[in-house]
């Protein structure tokens, strides 16, 4: 029961950092707001489920997703929307301070349930069946990221991922193409967001309840570091840096347990250093990572 | 009705002035070159042409209308595609979808996100391959070509969504002797299909293919003509030809 419930916890969290991946990755978006999308979703679903007595899987989850999406559409027309494009750095600040304002307010809140956060949120259902943690969240997480990762493929395999490599590599040239470079950024943004927002909805009832933490700059920088560790630009990558890192750390914990951060941090920081690349960069060329677009004609 | 006409461009940086009152006019399908030396204005011009910067003063008609505040998208919509001076191909992709990186910008959304329209866009893509001799090299990184090569990867992805007016901007910067002869003859042909406005400093690349030339000093205008007319004109060969 305790693998099931870590091996799920590692599913959604690799939800969250393929949202990131694309945005980083596929966009060149360095969206350090990622939490924000995810707790956001969180806080939302247990509002809904404290307050409204709603905890359908099937309202609930695209509601998270659909809010997120909506949020992130919001926080895309004050960061990459303007007469001009706007920088790197802006876009990292600006996300970092949603972020950190998102958990200062999370906090600060009665509503929300201030440093406590929103405790003991309804099991999730699907129909009269409750989804508690244990083997159904897992195949519910598992599927979940599944559908997303492939979803997800599709979308940077296509013409339209061509489109964002151009923009990720070429930002400011590609718009001489005739390329809308802020409506591309935008949508994929948004999805990002709906992503970390359907990850948001089922980590906040698989845990049972959500905290001003889940919104804020730790695990937005987590989220950085899982997609770093593995690859970016890669999707898998992201997926192998979030099933690494936690069992890594979950291992470094059990057996150091007062200076397991600073062993991981170390070893984090190699990897970095030394395979700026990612773990998948061990694995596959440059060229294979950029990968085609689109099926060739014959 | 000219194609395209600058009417008294003014760009200033700060207290420089990089061009001042400056118009230009190219017709259909007319090879209009820009010469002048180092720090005459003619980069600053294209860039203000294609949308890079934004004149200070004047207006920019294209095809009779005004495109003076439209962004650089806009002006790449409506049929001017620049090939800048600093070479900027996406190194990790294909010279092939380099191309169809270009070719496919004006696809509506949905067509990208069904990769509907990469079908329709391979002829084009290879025709434009084969023009530049690119096609055998189609399927290697960008990046791993030599900076000549690039730069023609560069003009054909410029080149390839069939614009009105094309912008040249130093196309043979960096080339060996062979390469400048080789781009020549690949951009003589070009005439037929848009209009083309080239930065060059190599007069005799600019001879061979240009009909029209304006030459810049110091962000003025300091003469205009044909090859013929501005090669006997004083006042050019004072100021701009003794000091290249």
């Amino acid at each position: 029961m305790g693998w099931t419930v870590f091996v799920t916890r590692v599913l959604i969290l690799s939800l969250l950092a393929l949202s990131f991946d694309l945005v980083w990755g596929f966009a060149g978006i360095l969206s350090f707001g990622q939490a924000l999308f995810f707790g956001g979703a969180g806080y939302a679903v247990a509002l809904m489920a404290r307050d409204l007595g709603v905890s359908s899987a099937f309202l609930a989850l695209p509601a998270a997703a659909l809010v997120r999406l909506a949020f992130s559409l919001l926080i895309a027309a004050l960061v990459l929307l303007g007469r001009r494009l706007a920088s790197m750095i802006f876009v990292a600040l600006g996300t970092l301070t949603g972020a950190y304002a998102g958990d200062r307010l999370a906090r600060s809140w009665y509503y929300l349930g201030g440093q406590n956060g929103i405790p003991s949120i309804s099991p999730l259902r699907a129909g009269s069946y409750e989804l508690v943690e244990g083997v159904a969240f897992y195949y519910l997480a598992f599927g979940s990221l599944v559908i997303v990762y492939l979803i997800c493929r599709f979308l940077v395999r296509s013409q339209f991922g061509l489109a964002l490599a151009g923009m990720r590599d070429q930002e400011t040239r590609v718009a001489f193409f005739g390329y809308r470079v802020q409506h591309l950024k935008t949508l994929v943004f948004a999805l990002a967001g709906a992503i970390a927002g359907l990850a948001g909805g089922l980590y906040a009832f698989h845990e049972g309840f959500v905290w001003p933490n889940m919104l804020g700059v730790v695990l937005s920088t987590q989220i950085v570091l899982y997609a770093l560790f593995g690859g970016v630009g890669t999707l898998v990558g992201a997926v192998i840096g979030v099933v690494v890192i936690e069992h890594v750390s979950f291992i470094l914990s059990d057996r150091f347990p007062e200076v397991w951060p600073i062993i991981l941090g170390v070893v984090l920081l190699l990897v970095i250093m030394f395979q700026p690349k990612g773990l998948v960069g061990l694995l596959v060329s440059e060229r294979e990572r950029a990968g085609s677009f689109g099926r060739r004609p014959r | 009705m000219p194609l395209l006409e600058a009417c008294n461009v003014t760009k200033m940086f700060g207290e420089l002035t990089a061009l001042n009152q400056v118009s230009l006019t190219v017709g259909e399908h007319e090879v209009h070159g820009l010469i002048g030396p180092n720090g005459s204005g003619k980069s600053t011009l294209l860039k203000c042409i294609a949308g890079a910067e934004s004149p200070t003063a004047g207006t920019i008609f294209f095809a009779g209308h005004d495109i003076t505040e439209k962004p650089p998208e806009e002006r790449a919509r409506v049929g001017i595609n620049i090939k800048f001076q600093i070479t900027s191909v996406i190194p990790s992709l294909s010279v092939y979808d380099n191309v169809l990186l270009s070719l496919q910008a004006q696809s509506p959304l949905t067509s990208l996100i069904w990769s509907r329209t990469r079908q329709a866009l391979h002829f084009r893509i290879m025709e434009t391959l084969e023009h530049f001799r690119l096609a055998e090299r189609m399927d290697e990184c960008a990046g791993v070509l030599s900076h000549g090569e690039q730069e023609l990867v560069e003009i054909a992805m410029a080149l390839a969504p069939e614009p009105k007016l094309l912008l040249l901007d130093e196309p043979t910067a960096g080339m060996n002797l062979e390469e400048r002869r080789i781009t020549a003859e690949l951009l003589r042909p070009i005439k037929d299909r848009c209009s083309v406005v080239i930065v060059e400093h190599d007069l005799d690349f600019i001879r061979d293919i240009c009909d029209v030339l304006t030459v810049l000093d110091q962000g003025n205008v300091l003469d205009g003509g044909t090859v013929e007319e501005i090669q006997a004109s004083k006042r050019v060969q004072e100021v701009y030809l003794a000091r290249v």
